[in-house]
C-alpha cells in the first residue's frame, strides 16, 4: 500500500514510513462545505467549538463556509481538553494545556464540537466534561472531518462527518488543511534486515 | 520537576512553564465550577508544623480544584507530643496512601530531608528562614500579570530580610526571570554575607523605592528574632514603615502576609488601590495548582 516516504536504519531494523493519500484539495473543500451546510440546516442559534490543537483548523474552515453561506457572524471558540483527559496519569511527560478561547456564553445554545479525526472517542468524552465546567448548552453535537470506523472505545457517534475511513490501529490518520488540504494514512513499518 | 524544594533547583524554563500553567489554571478558576479534574485519583498530604493561613488554605484549595484528595496534618494535637519523630510521622501518613507531601517546618532543610527519605514528591511550603518557593513564584506571577512582563522590572524588598525565607527565594528567582531586586532593612536585619551578593542594599525606604516598579514589604518576624535587632517596634515603624508617600512613583505594593498594620505597613494601605496584596492571594491558588500539576502529572 502507498508510497514509502522515509526510512531509517535502527540496528537490525529498518523503520519505514509508508503513506497513502486518501483525499486532497477540492474533494476536502467540498466536504467541508457540505458539513457547513449540514450544520446550518439543523437549527439555530448555534456556535462552533474546535478542539485544540488540530480541531481548530477544521473548525475555522467550516466556520468560514458557514459565514459565507449565512452572511452573518457565527460564534467560533476553542477548547483544550488536556486537563480532562483520562490518561493524564499514564503520561510520561508534562502536558501543558493551551488557553481556552470561548468569548461567548454557551448557555442555551446548540454547540458543535469539531475535531479533525474521531478515533477512540476519548477526546470527545473529555471535551464533553470540559464543556460542562463552562456552562449548560441546550444540546451538543459532534462534527469530524474524518471518522475512523469501528475504532470507538466509548458509545459515541458523530452527527456530521466528512470522510469515513477503514483503518488499522497501527495506522495514523493525518489531516492538513494548509497550504493544500490533504488527508493521509501513515504507517510505520518495522522490517528486520538481518544480513542487509 | 520531581520535588519543589526551593527556587534554587528550578531553571528559567521550569519557572516559565509554571507561569504558563498558572495562566491556564487562573482561567479554570474563572469558570462557573472552578474545577478541572486533572489530579483526580491522587491524594496530597499537608504537613504543617508551623502556623499558616494563606499557604495552607491555598494549597488545599489548589489540590481540591484539581480534583485531588487532601489530608491535613497539624502539629498541635498530633502524636508529636508523645515523641513521634518527623520521619515516622511522614512514613505513617505515607502508609495510608499519599502521592505527595506539602511541608512547612521551622527547621531549615526539612523538606530536603523528607525528599531524601520518602519515595514520593515533596513540596516545600516554607522551611525556617531558608526558602518559600511558591511565595516567590506567586509574587513574580502577580507582577507578571500586572505589568505583562518581568524583564527589567525593579522590585524593592523592604523589611525583616534576615529572618525571611521569602527574600531568599526572591534572590534565587530574580536572575532567572530577569527581575532586578534591591533590599532595604536596618543593618541588623540583613545577613552580613548578603552584602557580597551584588544586590543593591539600602537603609532608607525613601532611597529604596526611588525608581522601583514594585515593593515587597516583609513582616517583622518577632517569633524568629532570638535577639532584639531593633530598639523597639515604634522605632522600626518610624524609620522603615512603608507609607503612602513612598508610592508616589506609582509603585505596586505587595506583602506576603500576615501583615502587622502600623509596623511595616501604614494602615492607610488597607483599602489602597496600589495594593496587590489580595491579588497575590488569588494568583497564589493558580500558581499552586500549576506546581501540583507539574509535579504530579509529568
Amino acid at each position: 500500500m502507498g508510497e514509502v516516504v522515509g526510512s531509517r536504519y535502527l540496528g537490525i531494523y529498518y523503520l519505514r514510513w509508508v503513506q497513502r493519500i486518501v483525499a486532497e484539495g477540492e474533494r476536502i473543500r467540498l466536504s467541508l462545505r457540505r458539513m457547513a451546510q449540514q450544520i446550518i440546516e439543523r437549527r439555530t442559534p448555534f456556535a462552533l467549538i474546535g478542539i485544540e490543537p488540530r480541531g481548530i483548523i477544521v473548525a475555522q474552515a467550516i466556520h468560514k463556509y458557514i459565514e459565507m453561506a449565512v452572511a452573518d457572524k457565527v460564534h467560533l471558540g476553542s477548547l483544550d481538553i488536556t486537563l480532562w483527559r483520562d490518561d493524564l496519569h499514564q503520561s510520561t511527560k508534562l502536558r501543558v494545556p493551551r488557553p481556552a478561547h470561548l468569548p461567548f456564553p454557551i448557555e442555551g445554545k446548540s454547540i458543535w464540537i469539531i475535531d479533525d479525526v474521531l478515533y477512540t472517542g476519548r477526546t470527545v468524552r473529555a471535551a464533553l466534561d470540559a464543556l460542562r465546567e463552562v456552562g449548560r448548552p441546550s444540546e451538543v453535537r459532534l462534527a469530524v472531518l474524518v471518522e475512523r470506523r469501528g475504532m470507538r472505545e466509548l458509545p459515541l457517534a458523530p452527527d456530521c462527518v466528512g470522510f469515513i475511513l477503514d483503518t488499522h490501529p497501527s495506522e495514523k490518520v493525518i489531516v492538513r488543511l494548509e497550504p493544500v488540504p490533504v488527508i493521509k494514512i501513515e504507517l510505520r513499518q518495522h522490517e528486520a534486515s538481518l544480513g542487509d | 520537576m520531581r520535588h519543589l524544594l526551593g527556587i534554587r533547583d528550578l531553571t528559567t524554563e521550569d519557572i516559565l512553564r509554571l507561569y504558563e500553567l498558572a495562566d491556564r489554571f487562573y482561567e479554570v478558576l474563572q469558570q462557573p465550577t472552578r474545577k478541572a479534574p486533572a489530579l483526580a485519583g491522587t491524594t496530597v498530604a499537608l504537613l504543617f508544623f508551623e502556623s499558616s493561613t494563606r499557604t495552607k488554605l491555598s494549597f488545599e484549595l489548589a489540590a481540591k480544584r484539581l480534583g485531588a484528595d487532601v489530608i491535613n496534618f497539624s502539629a498541635a494535637g498530633s502524636s508529636l507530643s508523645k515523641g513521634e519523630t518527623l520521619l515516622d510521622t511522614a512514613l505513617n501518613i505515607l502508609a495510608m496512601g499519599v502521592d505527595a507531601f506539602i511541608v512547612r517546618h521551622h527547621g531549615v532543610g526539612t523538606a530536603h530531608f523528607l525528599a531524601a527519605n520518602l519515595p514520593v514528591p515533596v513540596i516545600n511550603a516554607g522551611d525556617g528562614t531558608h526558602e518559600h518557593p511558591t511565595q516567590a513564584l506567586l509574587d513574580t506571577y502577580t507582577l507578571r500579570r500586572h505589568f505583562g512582563r518581568l524583564e527589567g522590572l525593579t522590585l524593592a524588598i523592604i523589611g525583616d530580610i534576615f529572618h525571611s525565607r521569602v527574600a531568599l527565594s526572591h534572590l534565587h528567582i530574580a536572575p532567572k526571570v530577569g527581575l532586578r531586586v534591591r533590599l532595604c532593612a536596618p543593618p541588623t536585619l540583613i545577613p552580613p554575607l548578603w552584602y557580597n551578593l551584588g544586590f543593591p542594599i539600602y537603609h532608607r525606604v525613601s532611597d529604596a523605592v526611588k525608581g522601583a516598579d514594585a515593593l515587597l514589604v516583609l513582616r517583622m518576624q518577632k517569633e524568629r528574632q532570638s535577639y532584639p535587632p531593633i530598639a523597639s517596634w515604634e522605632e522600626y515603624a518610624r524609620f522603615y514603615q512603608v507609607r503612602p508617600e513612598h508610592l508616589s512613583g506609582g509603585q505596586v505594593l505587595m506583602h506576603p502576609g500576615p501583615i502587622n498594620w502600623g509596623v511595616e505597613l501604614h494602615p492607610d494601605f488597607v483599602h489602597s488601590k496600589a495594593s496587590r496584596i489580595l491579588d497575590q492571594v488569588t494568583y497564589g491558588v493558580a500558581i499552586r495548582m500549576a506546581v501540583l500539576y507539574a509535579i504530579l502529572r509529568q
